[in-house]
């Protein structure tokens, strides 16, 4: 294959890593915006989607298509609602201080790792993607359900988007995230906007773990690649910002395709874990946020 | 009157520091006598308390310089103020609540070395009358013997400058006058520059005033002079 | 008296149970007393000066492999291999510190975390020294002091407990010591601290290089005592570890990661005898101690019963 076509090809894998990390990172950015939470546990959110995609896919008879969408809603609510009984069982006793919650969600990662590797069992699942057309590119035949990953990405982060600005739960999120006390003295339920912004986070690693599962395969230890990609992006595009995130994660996700061309993927992880090292202590506010 | 020019203890030239819109600190020419006892008084909002931050090094000025007896400061961290001898307490009361009374007092001593740590400690401790107490949990202190500790801590620095931020903020009437009797004991070995509201103690110990308003320097002299100044009268004592 | 009569007394104990416990069990002590010494630096740290790190496996592994890859290499024998790790633990401690401690809180944890992991893919990157996954065994040579030969269990257990009494008695030392003081100054109110004349810099980067010369020797101890090195161990779970021990025992109290660190130790070892899934304790344990017991066991005891304790 030529140089371009290669290229090309790159561009496009980087996509769908960009895709699937943007929704991912996403729900990591929300719930530190909001919360002022660093959820560690975020990357078995991500992977419980992926393994109830294949319990769904394995209990819903039918064509494959069926099984999916079916397990589109249904992942994202199960791990939001785990995630909404984090929050009132943990999390919230914690009264949300910064490094208690951190040890916590390290706990959560255990719990929720292990009860996975206990229950499911420690081998790697395929999940059939919902259909299997082609699309025929001069140079090669790409896959269709990778473009559809990507569009479905897109589609759900402008209903963030909408949802965050357009609505008035998400105006509530918002007055929330800028202070605490005085959304509180305005009668705001706090309480209720964390267990709704945590389970909301959850939901969106749960959905990007459902998208990914019929490209990769369900696996017990499949949270901790995304839950540090996630962090460098949520750190490099400014903690909190959910614009800023987006940003960095089709930045990371294409150059991780690219990059991945000219150096060995290790190499690269080592350069982008001290990256996001170098980012948090001389420019904390991230590469793309505002300065505060 | 002997004309000897001392070198004052602390200047600050032209110091400054805006938060946005507000002028803080703006332009404060200051000098602060060697073995004074010096109030400095204001309205709320005078930018008082940045001012002194500014001294202890708490923050830095955007432009301007302080001086510590002729030595520029201005750049200086304020860990290293505080080994030069500028001491500061707290408005609210900062202390170590889970340590020891010995251990809060004890932290100051040995800035200045670990020899006879703890006579040192129980001396400072003995010159606020805290010594029975040296053994409690600071958190377990009344609100006046929690503030007489915050002074004990300064005192143990050693300082040439001890800066009080509304020191007798919240003490008893009986409180206020065993504090006024300490702090005329301090001088002239320790010079003293404190933010106070109550009127009646700084007239009574104050051996020169500064009035700060709208981050300036308003008037400065002795009580009999500031008490004369139409000025202040009109922008403080008056209103 | 009394606090060196009790750490004294425990050092007796621990001799005296090599001849009442069989060698695997005796084996096992030697274990949890390296990894407490571990635990011990992540205390000095941790309890002592308020840093959170999540990169001390980072430490542990530049003492291992500071220790394992000369004795590999070149052939240097335990002694030296041992101060070689200790300095590995050291020199790495400062120039993670001189970075990270621009940093506070939550970021000094991120900053720590991706330092470690970081640290842990350069181990896999240069696999073609280090063995990468698989690892490497230390050579005969490197596990042998003064003609004794370690990876046999009397002196093995001997040197663990040796490292263990020193470790023990120098961070007892340490903290009833005026800059132990400055430490606990800076953890309780940094602020105060600072205008009391303390660089808090300072004293937070001694705290640290102290922290990494423990996690050093630790995992220096270790690869020699055990005779194997490799990349699992600077994993973040060798970060999270020590952290669990201190907390479990209490955070700032001198026995409290020793005893951290040999119940959890033992709560594994059964756990793992009857299920794969035995991290889930770990992971349960953390979550139930930030909730139900922040203060951990002795930190507990020493502020309801007995407050002379270090």
């Amino acid at each position: 294959m030529a140089f371009g076509p290669f290229l090309l090809l790159a561009v496009m894998e980087g996509l769908v890593t960009s895709a699937v990390l943007a929704l991912a990172a996403a729900g990591l950015s929300l719930v530190f915006g909001v919360m002022r939470v660093v959820n560690v546990a975020h990357g078995e959110f991500f992977m419980l989607g992926a393994v109830l995609a294949w319990v769904v896919a394995a209990l819903v008879p039918g064509p494959p298509a069926l099984a999916f969408v079916a397990a589109l809603v249904i992942a994202p609510l199960l791990v939001g609602a785990l995630a909404a009984a984090a929050d009132a069982l943990v999390l919230k006793r914690l009264n949300y201080d910064p490094e208690a919650t951190i040890v916590a969600t390290i706990g959560l990662l255990y719990m929720i790792q292990q009860a996975t590797l206990s229950l499911y069992g420690p081998n790697a699942n395929p999940v059939a993607a919902p259909f299997d057309w082609r699309i025929q590119l001069p140079w090669f035949g790409y896959s269709g359900y990778k473009l559809f990953v990507i569009l479905a990405a897109v589609g759900v982060l402008l209903a963030l988007w909408t949802f965050m600005n357009r609505t008035r739960a998400g105006l509530i999120m918002r007055a929330t995230q800028v202070d605490r006390t005085t959304a509180r003295s305005f009668g705001i339920n706090v309480d209720r906007v964390y267990m709704g912004t945590f389970a909301l986070g959850a939901g969106l690693a749960a959905l990007a773990g459902v998208l990914i599962v019929p490209i990769s395969q369900a696996h017990y230890l499949m949270g901790g690649d995304p839950l540090l990609l996630s962090f460098i992006v949520v750190i490099i595009g400014g903690l909190g910002s959910l614009r800023g995130t987006l940003i960095a994660a089709l930045v990371i996700g294409l150059s991780d395709g690219v990059i991945s061309m000219f150096f060995t993927p290790t190499l690269a992880k080592i350069l982008a874990t001290l990256l996001v090292a170098m980012v948090l202590v001389f420019r904390p506010q991230g590469l793309f946020g505002a300065k505060v | 009157m002997a004309s000897v020019i001392e070198m004052p203890l602390i200047r600050t030239r032209d110091l400054t520091l805006h938060f946005g819109g507000l002028r803080a600190v703006d332009g404060v020419d200051f000098t602060l006598g060697s073995g004074d006892i010096h109030a400095l008084i204001g309205p709320n909002g005078a930018g008082k308390t940045t001012f002194v931050g500014l001294l202890a090094g708490r923050r830095m000025p955007q432009s301007g310089q302080i001086f510590l007896a002729g030595e520029d400061i201005t750049r200086l961290p304020a860990h290293a103020r505080v080994r030069k001898g500028i001491a500061y307490t707290f408005q609210i009361t900062s202390i170590f609540p889970r340590l020891t009374v010995f251990d809060n007092v004890a932290i100051a001593v040995q800035t200045h070395g670990t020899k006879d740590l703890s006579t040192r400690t129980r001396a400072a401790l003995a010159r606020v009358g805290l010594d029975g107490l040296q053994a409690q949990e600071a958190q377990t202190l009344s609100y006046g013997h929690q503030r007489l500790l915050e002074l004990a801590m300064g005192l143990a620095l050693r300082p040439r400058v001890l800066i009080l931020d509304e020191p007798t903020q919240g003490l008893a009437a009986s409180e206020i006058e065993g504090f006024k009797s300490l702090v005329r004991s301090l001088v002239p070995e320790v010079t003293v520059l404190l933010i106070e509201h109550n009127m009646e103690v700084v007239m009574d110990i104050a051996t020169r005033i500064t009035v700060l308003n709208f981050g300036q320097v308003l008037a400065t002299g002795t009580p009999a002079e500031i008490r004369a100044s139409p000025a202040v009268q009109e922008a403080y004592l008056g209103a | 008296m009394k606090v060196w009569t009790l750490h004294l007394g425990l050092i007796v104990v621990l001799f005296a149970a090599q001849f009442w416990l069989s060698p695997y069990h005796s084996t096992n002590l030697a274990r949890i007393m390296v990894l407490a010494v571990f635990a011990m630096g992540y205390n000095l740290a941790f309890g002592y000066t308020g840093l959170l790190s999540l990169g001390h496996a980072l430490f542990f592994a530049a003492g291992m492999y500071g220790a394992g890859l000369p004795a590999q290499l070149w052939g240097v024998t335990a002694g030296p291999a041992l101060i070689l790790g200790i300095l590995a633990g050291g020199g790495m401690a400062a120039a993670v510190g001189l970075l990270a401690l621009r940093t506070a809180g939550v970021s000094f944890m991120i900053v720590t975390l991706m330092f470690a992991q970081a640290g842990y893919l350069a181990i896999l990157y240069f696999a073609a020294v280090t063995g990468g996954d698989e690892g490497f065994t230390l050579p005969a040579a490197a596990r042998s002091i003064a003609g004794l030969d370690l990876s046999s269990d009397t002196p093995r257990f001997l040197a663990a407990l040796t490292l263990f009494a020193v470790g023990l008695l120098v961070s007892l030392a340490l903290v009833r010591s005026p800059f132990g003081r400055s430490m606990v100054a800076i953890r309780e109110n940094e602020e105060r601290s600072r205008m009391l004349g303390l660089n808090p810099f300072t004293v937070k980067l001694v705290a640290l290089v102290l922290s990494g010369l423990y996690a050093g020797a630790a995992g220096a101890a270790y690869g020699i005592l055990f005779g194997y090195a490799g990349a699992s161990f600077a994993t973040i779970q060798y970060s999270i570890l020590p952290m669990l021990y201190v907390l479990l025992g209490g955070a700032g109290t001198i026995l409290g990661p020793f005893l951290g660190a040999a119940l959890m130790f033992a709560l594994i070892e059964v756990a793992s005898g009857v299920t794969s899934a035995y991290l889930f304790l770990v992971g349960a344990a953390l979550v139930a101690l930030v909730l139900f017991a922040p203060r951990g066991i002795l930190g507990t005891i020493r502020e309801r019963w007995a407050k002379w304790l270090p």
